[in-house]
């Protein structure tokens, strides 16, 4: 069973008097463990197709399956439950919660979860030691490198154990030495199993994954393995 | 949900001046309820005590000169006849089983003599039962009895203030004063007369009591003043009536009766009815009038209070929408947002309470040091009253603002800037 299914999806976005076709009907697979890079110029869906797979956003029309299941008719609450349980977020401006530590903004997603305190500390330390921040428990996000806050993202989007890891730009902020640790982090966590998602425009980032499905006007234009 | 709530906490805690900015117009509102409150508590309090001193079931019938019209030309010599007589109270007895007993009281112009000591002051002259129903306590010795007021035994009881004065630091009892031309054995001292009403308390301190029956036959019914050369008599039989009834709730129709029947017998208005129970009444309505005023005001600052922290909130909300997109992204459902601003604005609104409070009773204890012979009173019900009044204006204040967050929609606010 794929762990994404995207049937015929379709999105529509209203811009004033306009109505933008942000998805006209996408159809995609995904199987467990696979790393997708999604690429294409901005304003081709692939921001789109992201916050829909990241339960952020339900399709107009068409199905979604994860994990089986159908979220497209879920309720928002519903959506909330699959985002804190089952997906894990790495975004471009890392999104840390500037006013947390570095283990609590880890254990967030737990946290919401309705983990209890001891075990969100437990396990934040220990993902953490995970990306080689051990030293750096107590410290906010502001005293902390661009990189090491995307190290931080990732250990939090590794916390609750998620499906898929979905990542938008994760090396777009970041210098190429910084980006290129990064990737090498992503790669390592692909290569125990997990099923990634990365939104990118770089070229070079995307050959680092195994299939790059590249978009254009809401539609998929191609969809290829690459060679890592 | 207890784990959210700290979120709230933690909120408040990034900008500790901000916070207390915020709960400002609550401490400031809940103060000045809680001290209003207390002001006329105490005020309400103090003629409670003042009314209850004289007796909440006491009639009074105080004489009266009446307006001087008979002009009596040049003579040097004036005879006013006025006041309440003899006949007055008898026909009171008669008529109103409901009065239970009748105190005539006479005021006896003479100087008072002790050996060397003289003091000029009111002699009260009176019956054996005035002592009870006028509420006064013996410091030592005792009052006057039946059989000395029939036999018309010369005994004086010294007010705390006559006894000091006329004595210094002696034991006046067994000692005797001298009552214009009449001496007078001292059998009792009283104990200073507890009443917030200052010019009642200093009069009666001041005053020598003996038995009316040795005034009837003493002093005739004359009192002789000499005002600027010239000599007043009065002729009074009887300076004041008090009527003590068995219940509260007859005072104020007999009051009425027995003023309609003293108008009957004194053409002119020689007397006044004085019933510290209407006083009493009165004196609630006044409190109650003054709480709906101060609450008003209080409600106004209150509410003053609450748009300050809505607002704040508002702001709050708008500057954190990118956590607040973050957390939705990562799993929050909008209840949780929802239940994080809502306790932020709860303990903002609840604290301020409580520091309101603080500072309201510290006003009210500051206000009876600094204000001279006031009290106040700072009940539980102003607190409680006041403290769920803030906590309500924390909530109101924080549903909008609160709700307005948990709406957002998450990929907008992970965009913001």
């Amino acid at each position: 069973m794929p762990v994404i299914e995207l049937r015929d999806v379709r999105r529509t976005y209203r811009m004033g008097e306009d109505t933008v076709v942000a998805l006209a009907g996408v159809s995609l697979v995904v199987e467990k463990g696979e790393f997708v890079a999604i690429m294409g110029p901005s304003g081709s869906g692939k921001s789109t197709m992201l916050n829909l797979l990241g339960c952020l956003d339900r399709p107009e029309s068409g199905q979604y399956l994860l994990d089986g299941k159908d979220v497209a008719t879920l309720s928002d609450d519903a959506l909330s439950a699959i985002r804190s349980e089952r997906l894990g977020f790495i975004f471009q401006s890392f999104n840390l919660i500037q006013s947390l530590d570095v283990v609590r903004n880890i254990a967030l997603p737990l946290f919401y979860m309705g983990a209890d305190d001891s075990t969100c500390a437990a396990r934040a330390k220990e993902l953490a030691g995970r990306v080689g921040l051990e030293k750096r428990l107590g410290h906010r996000p502001m005293e902390l490198s661009g990189g090491q806050q995307q190290r931080v993202a990732i250990a939090r989007a590794l916390s609750n154990d998620p499906v898929i890891i979905l990542a938008d730009e994760p090396t777009g902020n970041l210098d190429s030495r910084t980006g290129e640790e990064i990737m090498n982090l992503l790669r390592e966590l692909h290569g125990e199993g997990r099923t990634i998602i990365m939104v990118t425009h770089e070229d070079d980032i995307a050959a680092r994954a195994e299939r790059v499905i590249t978009m254009r006007d809401g539609r998929i234009q191609s969809d290829r393995s690459v060679g890592s | 949900m207890v784990r959210i709530s700290k979120l709230g906490a933690e909120g408040l805690k990034l900008h500790p001046l901000r916070s207390l900015l915020t709960a400002l117009g609550i401490i400031i509102g809940v103060g000045t309820v809680i001290y209003m409150l207390a002001v006329i508590e105490g005020r309400a309090a103090e003629i409670q005590e003042r009314i209850k001193a004289r007796g909440s079931n006491n009639i009074i019938l105080r004489a009266k000169k009446p307006a001087d019209d008979s002009k009596a030309g040049t003579s040097r010599t004036r005879e006013v006849v006025y006041g309440l007589t003899y006949d007055d109270a008898v026909r009171i007895r008669e008529t109103f089983p409901s009065v239970e007993v009748i105190v005539p009281v006479r005021d006896v112009f003479a100087s008072v003599y002790s050996g060397e000591s003289r003091m000029d002051t009111v002699t009260m002259a009176t019956v054996p039962w005035y002592l009870e129903v006028a509420r006064g306590q013996l410091l030592a010795g005792r009052w006057f009895t039946d059989v000395e007021m029939e036999s018309s035994t010369p005994t004086a009881i010294l007010g705390h203030e006559a006894a000091r004065t006329l004595f210094l630091w002696r034991d006046p009892l067994g000692e005797s004063v001298r009552i214009g031309a009449k001496v007078y054995r001292v059998v009792g001292v009283l104990e200073p007369t507890v009443t917030s009403d200052e010019r009642e308390a200093l009069k009666r301190d001041r005053a020598i009591y003996i038995p009316l029956a040795t005034v009837r036959e003493r002093f005739g019914e004359r009192n002789v003043k000499f005002v600027s050369g010239s000599m007043d008599i009065e002729r009074v039989e009887l300076h004041e009536v008090l009527l003590r009834l068995h219940r509260s709730e007859d005072v104020v129709p007999v009051a009425a009766a027995v003023e309609a029947m003293l108008q009957r017998f004194h053409a002119n208005t020689d007397y006044e009815v004085d019933v510290p129970l209407a006083l009493l009444e009165e004196a609630q309505r006044e409190s109650i009038k003054s709480k709906q005023l101060f609450g008003s005001i209080a409600a106004i600052s209150l509410l003053v209070g609450g748009i300050g922290i809505m607002n704040i909130m508002l702001a709050s909300v708008t500057e954190r929408t990118r956590e607040i997109g973050i957390r939705r992204a990562l799993g929050a459902r909008r209840k949780d947002i929802t239940t994080q601003f809502l306790v932020e604005t709860l303990i903002l609104s609840v604290a301020g309470g409580l520091i309101g409070i603080g500072c309201g009773v510290g006003a009210s204890a500051l206000h009876e040091h600094l204000v001279k012979e006031s009290q106040t009173s700072v009940t539980t019900g102003s607190v409680l009253l006041a403290f769920g009044i803030s906590a309500l204006v924390g909530v109101l204040a924080g549903v909008y603002p609160a709700v307005r967050a948990s709406r957002m929609d998450p990929i907008e606010a992970l965009r913001h800037e």
